[in-house]
């Protein structure tokens, strides 16, 4: 008999096995995927919404802006007209609108509310800005200086970039984890363990196939995610994400070694797959798979760094989206093998063959 | 050579001696059943003549080899049930069998065979899950067969089966050792200890107590016979006073009589037309663990 037919077979058994698992293929594949349409939708549009802007009666001000400056002007405001000045008030105290403005003569009079600071501040810079261009253009004298803004929106990361990476290493992650923890203990339950050890099938075939198994499931997640992130939310990859393939399969067999920590530790089956959850969901908050750590206190990032998923998080997003060379991914492939080698051997001597 | 040798065989956990001291031989072709009450250490000494479990002392071999440590040649040579289904979860009943062969480079047309064999032909789309405890154990048994073993050990297989699926059970296991394979099966049920094995070893608290066919380990007891005769077909006087009848007490059946001269009774009480609702209860296996333990057997 040959090894690779027991291969073959193993993995074919185990393989089924994960497909006909609907809850399995669901918190693998769709529910991360609901993470990815979420935020790839929520985040699409960041820009700041138009400033709601009714104008009472005459503002001869803004009407009489010269085009190019009427264009800016519509670039930060909805104008809406009205000629009555209480209604166009308590539109903006009910917050329907953010901002009211007449004109009283020469002066530009803008009513508004401080529910939202921030549309408050935009509306009364731009407001005394346009002012001030009208003073400069009414004293008939050319400006001396200019002022001219440039986004560079497009050399950062948007959402999708950001999100895309990190909701795979968590989704990686998790099916590792659950597989290898549901695994250990179901076949210890049943004594398929125990039934195997004594065919004639080496106990290295039978880790070999269920690791194939995984990976083979890791790599499908990531075809799912570059697919859908870059077919319908414009994820653009740059040049050595290919990299991220060695990095997502060392990552697999990192998180299949907590999964067997978990399996060793708990005495059934639920109790292992909570354990792992207990394990990992905490782990993607604090490594980054849903939102940036930037932010985050300092101590926090610190224990972020005893995470492997950190790693695997930032190793992908420095290959895929930062465009950083290959070698940005040696690094954290290092860290993550590291940590498989450890937490293996620490899962391997608290295992037990009774549950008991 | 015989097929299973095992000699002075100790397996403890913490305190407790699940196997203590046990010998133990088993003759190529023959069918021996392990019997004894839950917890008496049959599961322990089954598996750890599979090689399952570290012996604490003594040695156990099959086939003139040691099973301890793992040893990869013996392995094809035998067959295990183990008393969980040991199943890949979510396969078919056919998917479950080719896998166990492809394991032991068995053929997928053998695969198929067995489960002809077993009667699972009609389930063989069905998974595992869904089968029925009976189903579920024939196809274990078959998994246990498909690389044709030269040593099945089959661990209560008729555990937590009902009475009828037992029956069914009894007949695909009562060939097995047909073209000389050896089994050994581990239950707690007398009768069917009775109906399969050629010999039974009883165990009890980690130890055998006794060996031997279920016949002679029955004509061993010397225990006395006990004849059930209709009510008012003899009085229990009568009856005292018969030859060879050593004592006569009314019961709700009738009077019973308990003699060593069973025939002699029987044919005394032919000549005196007294046999209407006769009936004659020689020893059984229960009477055997009674003698054996000083207790009633309770499974």
């Amino acid at each position: 008999m040959s090894r690779g037919t027991t291969f073959w077979a193993l993995s074919a058994a185990i393989m089924r096995g994960f497909l006909r698992d609907r809850a399995a293929v669901f918190f693998a594949v769709l529910f991360p995927l609901m993470f990815l349409v979420l935020f790839g939708a929520i985040f699409s549009d960041q820009d700041q919404s138009k400033v709601e802007l009714i104008a009472v009666g005459d503002v001869a001000l803004v009407d009489d802006l010269p085009a190019p400056a009427r264009e800016a002007f519509d670039d930060t405001f909805e104008v809406t007209e009205s000629d009555d000045l209480d209604a166009a008030l308590e539109e903006v105290r009910k917050g329907d609108a953010d901002v009211a403005v007449e004109q009283r003569g020469d002066t530009l009079v803008a009513h508004y509310t401080q529910t939202e600071q921030v549309k408050a501040a935009i509306t009364q810079g731009t407001l005394r800005a346009f002012v001030d261009g009208s003073n400069v253009t009414a004293s008939g004298q050319p400006p001396k200086y200019a002022f001219e803004a440039e986004r560079v929106e497009d050399d950062s990361l948007s959402t999708i970039q950001f999100v895309t990476p990190g909701l795979l290493g968590w989704a990686v992650a998790m099916s590792a984890a659950f597989g290898a923890a549901a695994t250990l203990q179901g076949w210890r339950q049943s004594k398929l363990l125990r039934r195997l050890q004594l065919s004639p099938v080496s106990t290295r075939t039978i880790v070999g196939a269920r690791v194939a198994v995984t990976v083979a499931i890791a790599l499908g997640q990531m075809a799912i995610f570059l697919g859908l992130g870059s077919g319908a939310f414009g994820l653009a990859l740059t040049g050595s994400w290919w990299m991220a393939v060695p990095m997502l399969v060392v990552g697999t067999l990192c998180f299949m070694a907590i999964g067997l920590l978990a399996g060793a530790i708990a005495k059934t089956t639920e109790g292992a797959v909570n354990m792992a959850n207990f394990f990992v969901l905490p782990m993607a908050f604090l490594s980054g798979s849903f939102f940036p750590l930037d932010a985050a206190p300092a101590w926090l990032r610190t224990v972020s760094d005893l995470l492997p998923l950190k790693h695997l998080n930032e190793g992908m997003l420095d290959v895929m989206v930062r465009g950083e060379g290959p070698s940005a991914a040696l690094w954290p492939i290092a860290i993550l093998a590291g940590f498989a080698v450890v937490v293996t051997l620490l899962a391997a001597k608290l295992f037990r063959w009774e549950t008991t | 050579m015989p097929a299973i040798e095992v000699i002075d065989l100790v397996k403890t956990y913490g305190d407790l001696r699940a196997v203590d001291g046990v010998s133990l031989e088993v003759d190529e072709g023959e069918f021996v059943g392990v019997l004894g009450p839950n917890g008496a250490g049959k599961t322990t000494l089954l598996e750890t003549i599979e090689g399952l479990r570290r012996p604490d002392a003594g040695t156990a071999r099959v086939l003139g080899k040691d099973v301890w440590p793992r040893n990869p040649s013996l392995l094809p040579r035998i067959g295990v049930q183990l008393q969980a289904s040991s199943f890949f979860e979510r396969l078919t009943a056919r998917e479950q069998i080719r896998t166990f062969a492809a394991l032991y480079g068995a053929s997928v047309e053998t695969a198929d065979e067995w489960l002809e064999r077993v009667g699972l032909v009609d389930k063989a789309d069905t998974r595992v899950e869904d089968l029925s405890g009976g189903q579920a154990q024939r196809l274990s048994i078959a998994c246990a067969l498909v690389h044709d073993p030269d040593v099945l050990f089959l661990d209560e297989p008729t555990a937590a089966l009902d009475p009828q699926a037992r029956r069914n059970l009894w007949d695909l296991l009562s060939g097995l050792n047909e073209s000389g394979r050896t089994v050994v099966l581990t239950t707690h049920y007398m009768d069917e200890a009775e109906a399969l094995c050629d010999r039974v070893a009883i165990m009890d608290h980690g130890r055998i107590l006794e060996v031997g066919s279920p016949a002679a380990l029955v004509r061993g007891l010397d225990a006395p016979a006990r004849i059930t005769v209709a009510p008012g077909a003899v009085g229990v006087d009568a009856a005292r006073a018969m030859p060879g009848v050593d004592e006569a007490v009314e019961s709700v059946d009738g009077v019973v009589l308990t003699t060593r001269t069973p025939a002699q009774v029987v044919a005394r009480l032919a000549e005196q037309d007294r046999l209407d609702g006769v009936r004659v209860h020689t020893g059984t296996l229960e009477d055997v663990f009674l003698s054996l333990t000083g207790r009633e057997y309770r499974a």
